[in-house]
């Protein structure tokens, strides 16, 4: 006893924590760099307009501006839809391959023919999606987006929620948001960014 | 598209301003002065819009706006708005909204407003929006809204 049995001990320790090691690497690693990223997740969303599908690789490919709203909505919604809008116009040219989402967190009352009206009066360059209670609830906490029902004294009901739009690049990746009320020189700031990748 | 359009230069007539001086004249019952009341333009489908105008109390007694009325809409709330980390959270004021003796309380986008419910049909730019307010002691007063763009003033404040 001896040398030969402690060699094997010491060697078997290496090889544990090789294996550990390794592992851990790829628990971190493995499930992709996504997982746990702003926006992944299995949701199946609609688009107003079209019936198309809207998930996750939706917003990968082009740069997007995706914001959470909501019809029932006296102010944040339509200012931000109107801001969007405004912003589309400031880019121009440079706006071609930027995609927009409105995204209701409200699909009881927010159908698809109402939230598409809603949208379209507006603006053709902000798709509207809606989708089941359900899919709407996975893209919320894909989203990290807050929204709680608040009720009413007449038995009606408002939403507060995230009334902030956030910036995606090309590669799907978070890159930033632009607040509720956000001075329009920093907004455009990043928006050029946004665009030029 | 013409609907587009329209909304286009809705909002680009806000944006320049087209909003700011456009508001109702100011109407008095007892110390209460209400006045600049302007509302914003809806989209289709939307079916509350929102109340702005400012209150002023030129008397030595505290006074409180207790409930609004208005024919455009099936009900008036008294709400407030506020955004808390990004999150706009909006609130039913019970109790009304208290205007102190000698003071200004503004109600404004961002803020403290009149929420219309159930409107009767979209709000227009350039119409006006009756609204009957009723104050604790001051008592009922009649104004109107100036319609102003989607945006309108929103960009007054930056």
């Amino acid at each position: 006893m001896n040398i030969k049995m402690l060699r094997m001990g010491l060697w078997s320790l290496v090889l544990i924590f090789v294996l550990i090691g390794g592992a851990a690497f790829f628990l971190v690693r493995m499930p992709g760099a996504n997982a746990g990223a702003l926006g992944a997740g299995d949701y199946q969303l609609t688009d107003a307009r079209t019936g198309a599908t809207v998930n996750q690789a939706s917003f990968t490919g082009a740069p997007s501006l995706v914001f959470f709203g909501f019809t029932h909505c006296p102010e944040v919604c339509p200012t931000s839809l109107a801001e969007m809008t405004s912003w589309f116009e400031e880019l121009g040219p440079q706006a071609e391959n930027l995609n927009a989402y409105f995204i209701t967190v409200d699909p009881e009352r927010d159908t698809a023919e109402v939230l598409g009206d809603y949208v379209g009066t507006v603006t053709d360059d902000v798709t509207p999606v809606t989708g089941s209670r359900a899919e709407i609830d996975k893209a919320i906490a894909a989203w990290k987006v807050y929204a709680e029902k608040i009720p009413l004294d007449n038995g009606d009901y408002t939403m507060d929620h995230t009334a902030s739009v956030f910036l995606i690049g090309a590669d799907g990746q978070f890159q930033s948001t632009i607040s509720y009320g956000e001075q329009r020189q920093y907004a455009m700031d990043k928006l050029r960014r946004l665009v030029a990748g | 598209m013409t609907r587009k359009l329209l909304a286009v230069a809705g909002l680009v007539l806000a944006l320049t301003g087209a909003a700011l001086g456009q508001h109702a004249a100011p109407v008095t019952v007892g110390d209460i002065t209400v006045s600049d009341g302007f509302s914003r333009a809806t989209l289709p489908n939307a079916p509350v819009g929102g109340g702005y105008f400012t209150i002023t109390n030129a008397g030595t007694t505290d006074d409180v706006l207790l409930s609004a009325t208005s024919p455009a809409a099936k009900q008036v709330q008294l709400h407030e708005m506020r955004m808390e980390n990004d999150v706009m959270r909006m609130r039913q004021l019970e109790d009304g909204i208290a205007v102190p003796a000698g003071a200004s309380v503004s109600l404004a986008p961002g803020g403290l407003h009149l929420m219309l419910m159930g409107l009767n049909a979209p709000l227009v730019e350039g119409e006006t929006v009756p609204v009957t307010l009723t104050f604790e002691k001051a008592g009922t007063l009649q104004t109107t809204l100036q319609i102003g763009g989607i945006a309108a003033a929103a960009h007054a404040h930056h």
